[in-house]
């Protein structure tokens, strides 16, 4: 079968298998959400005989009805965008996330392209002197940024540059007081609040990306065909990007997949810190408040968004090296 | 990794021709040259693993502070100066919290914990993704496809989300079984990339030569391939006990991980929300377990930069103490969290 529509085929299946787990966790796990979710109405006082009535309208599954059915009802309701109501926030679990999807988005796309072009620029300059007292430094700096978590960055960004100094706000994705929109006091206002928080995530992986590239460089930068095209009389510049950097940035693409997966994972951490409100914000939220119509639509969603970039970025890997596609090597 | 002794037990094809003879004890002696001595002098030589294993040995010192309770416990009320800054008194080396408890005790009452998850996760991760991924880069075929099928699943699954909701369902408080769940997909993506490096080793000549005499599998695996991924498998190893941590002291600090004692992300949230941001005078109280995480990060990646020296060939080459040391990381995933 054809690579690309192999590859399409399979966003379906995986969120589809997804989907059920998050099912089983609403539903099977012993003493799972589920089980608290009755407690919980119970405890609020609603009439036994109205609770599994509110479950459905809650969760999108019929308490009573089988197993079969349940699992039927809440796929129907998944793929009808139908995630179940908000227990604390008392509205559809979809909205909500709705709203809360843009931010993330926003953050880890900018934040992991940042960290890309700023790490594979000084990776190839310390490979190019390698050896220079640029290279030393960079490197040593670049291992201490690999052991710092970006949460820690974080903190230690919100408490000197924005409690005391004053020059970031701490919380919100903008100020309250300008209505959203496309108007330039809102963009405005949107960076000024984006700029810490993708600071505190791009500067952490900037390390781990300048070394990879180093590593890189350097061992393409030994290879035969460079010196052959620097005896062709090959201009410097074509050498260093159509066959340094183009060898050495090949490799870090698959890693950037992967990345793209721990960083959407991360903003749980980072979003919470800075009041963002993101998926990762609402997901925390609904843990604290015992929502778990609200959790589990935050999980489905954060999932389906990994699967749909991981999708995106697999495609462009097949225009940038032809050889994925053509990957059906014989078994042994 | 390979060794003389181990490849001398099974001489399969080559045994009926050889007519040298191998005394045990000189087998003996140059397998401790080889394997044990020659690899720690490498890697001895190198700064890094010197600077890495002293930190580590600080954390193990600490574990062993805790396990035989050298050191008091962390209560609070343990000093009538609350918010002690550091360094001012012997007997609160670290200073206190506002409440009085001794850092330096919360620092240690916390290793031997966050030391075994860090080990449960690491160990997890890295076994799992080695056997998946070699049996699936050298097999090919069906086992190939079900194996990434699988593993794909796991890797459309973000790590933290699933470990915040598994938490809550399972509640995990054992080191051990926290360090697997905090992994529960990390083996994944490693898996996978281990598979791509299997399918470049297993185009090599000496592969083919093995599987043409009918080689088992499993030998093939062992002998063949294993040595050549070592070195990638044991800076991974680092790094999923890099992401354990990371991953740990994240969901103690927004609190979704239960606990039942302090450790360095429980403290580091207190710090966080009882006040520490506002006020100058309570900054150590966040430095410290910031220190803790990040020194602990630091010492393995450390060790892990060194040792790639003992099993890169190029390296290992020039051994006799001249050689420039180089960071390579033979890696392509760039594994923040």
């Amino acid at each position: 079968m054809n690579y690309y529509l192999r590859r399409t085929l399979r966003i379906p299946a995986t969120i589809l298998a997804v989907a059920t787990l998050t099912f089983g966790l609403i539903r099977l796990l012993p003493g799972g959400p589920f089980t608290q979710l009755r407690i919980q109405l119970l405890q609020r006082g609603i009439p036994a005989e109205q609770v599994n009535e509110r479950i459905q309208i809650l969760q999108n599954i019929r308490p009573d009805a089988p197993l079969w059915q349940q699992y039927l009802d809440y796929m129907v309701g998944v793929v009808q965008l139908d995630l179940g109501r908000s227990i604390s926030l008392g509205e559809p679990v979809a909205s909500v996330v709705a709203r809360a999807l843009p931010w993330t988005i926003f953050l880890v796309v900018t934040s992991t392209v940042l960290m890309f072009v700023i790490g594979v620029l000084i990776g190839a300059v310390q490979a190019y002197w390698e050896g220079s007292r640029f290279d030393k430094i960079t490197s040593g700096a670049s291992i201490f940024l690999m052991s710092v978590p970006y949460y820690i960055f974080a903190v230690v960004g919100l408490f000197f540059l924005s409690f005391h100094l004053n020059w970031f706000p701490t919380g919100d994705a903008a100020a309250r007081s300008i209505q959203p929109g496309f108007s330039l006091a809102y963009i405005q206002s949107v960076l000024y609040h984006a700029i810490l928080p993708i600071a505190a995530f791009t500067i952490g992986g900037i390390g781990s990306t300048a070394l990879n590239m180093r590593g890189n460089s350097i061992q393409v930068l030994g290879e035969e065909f460079v010196e052959v095209a620097r005896l062709r009389g090959l201009s410097d510049n074509r050498i260093a990007t159509s066959y340094v950097a183009k060898n050495a940035i090949l490799p870090m693409y698959t890693g950037l997949l992967l990345q793209i997966g721990f960083r959407l994972g991360g903003t749980v951490v980072l979003e919470q810190i800075f009041s963002y409100p993101g998926l990762g914000y609402y997901l925390i939220a609904a843990v604290n408040a015992n929502d778990y119509p609200l959790m589990m639509g935050c999980f489905l969603v954060i999932t389906v968004t990994l699967v749909v970039a991981v999708f995106i970025a697999d495609l462009t890997y097949g225009f940038i090296d032809p050889r994925i596609s053509a990957g059906d090597s014989d078994a042994y | 990794m390979p060794t003389d002794a181990d490849a001398s037990e099974e001489f399969d094809w080559r045994a009926d021709e050889s007519t040298e003879e191998v005394d045990f004890r000189d087998r003996l002696s140059e397998f401790y040259e080889r394997s044990v001595r020659e690899p720690a002098l490498v890697a001895w030589s190198d700064t890094r693993t010197r600077v890495g294993a002293a930190i580590l040995s600080v954390y193990v010192l600490m574990a062993l502070v805790d396990v035989f309770g050298l050191w008091r416990d962390a209560v609070p009320n343990q000093s009538t100066q609350r918010l002690l800054v550091p360094f001012q008194s012997l007997k609160y080396p670290l200073g206190t919290t506002p409440s009085g408890i001794d850092l330096l005790a919360l620092i240690i009452d916390s290793t031997p914990f966050i030391l075994l998850m860090v080990l449960a996760g690491g160990v997890w991760a890295t076994s799992l993704a080695v056997v998946v991924g070699t049996v699936s880069g050298y097999k090919g075929g069906r086992v190939d496809a079900v194996i990434t099928a699988i593993s794909d699943f796991f890797m459309a699954i973000p790590g933290l989300p699933l470990v915040i909701v598994l938490a809550i369902t399972l509640s995990p408080e054992n080191p051990l079984l926290l360090g697997v769940i905090l992994t529960i997909n990390y083996w994944a993506g490693l898996g996978r990339s281990i598979r791509s490096q299997v399918l470049s080793i297993r185009e090599n000549s000496y592969v083919e030569a093995s599987r043409t005499m009918g080689t088992s599998t499993f030998r093939i695996i062992r002998k063949d391939i294993l040595p050549n991924i070592m070195p990638y498998v044991l800076v991974n190893f680092v790094k999923a006990a890099r992401y354990t941590i990371f991953a740990s002291v994240g969901l103690y600090f927004i609190g979704v991980l239960p606990y039942s004692g302090q450790n360095w992300g429980v403290t580091l949230n207190n710090a966080y929300s009882r006040g520490g941001l506002f006020t100058m005078d309570a900054v150590h109280w966040l430095l410290v377990p910031i220190t803790a995480i990040v020194g602990l990060a630091f010492g393995l990646l450390l060790l892990s930069q060194g040792m790639d020296r003992i099993f890169n060939p190029r390296v290992r080459t020039r051994f006799s103490g001249e050689s420039e040391s180089v960071e390579e990381e033979t890696d392509s995933s760039t594994g923040l969290m």
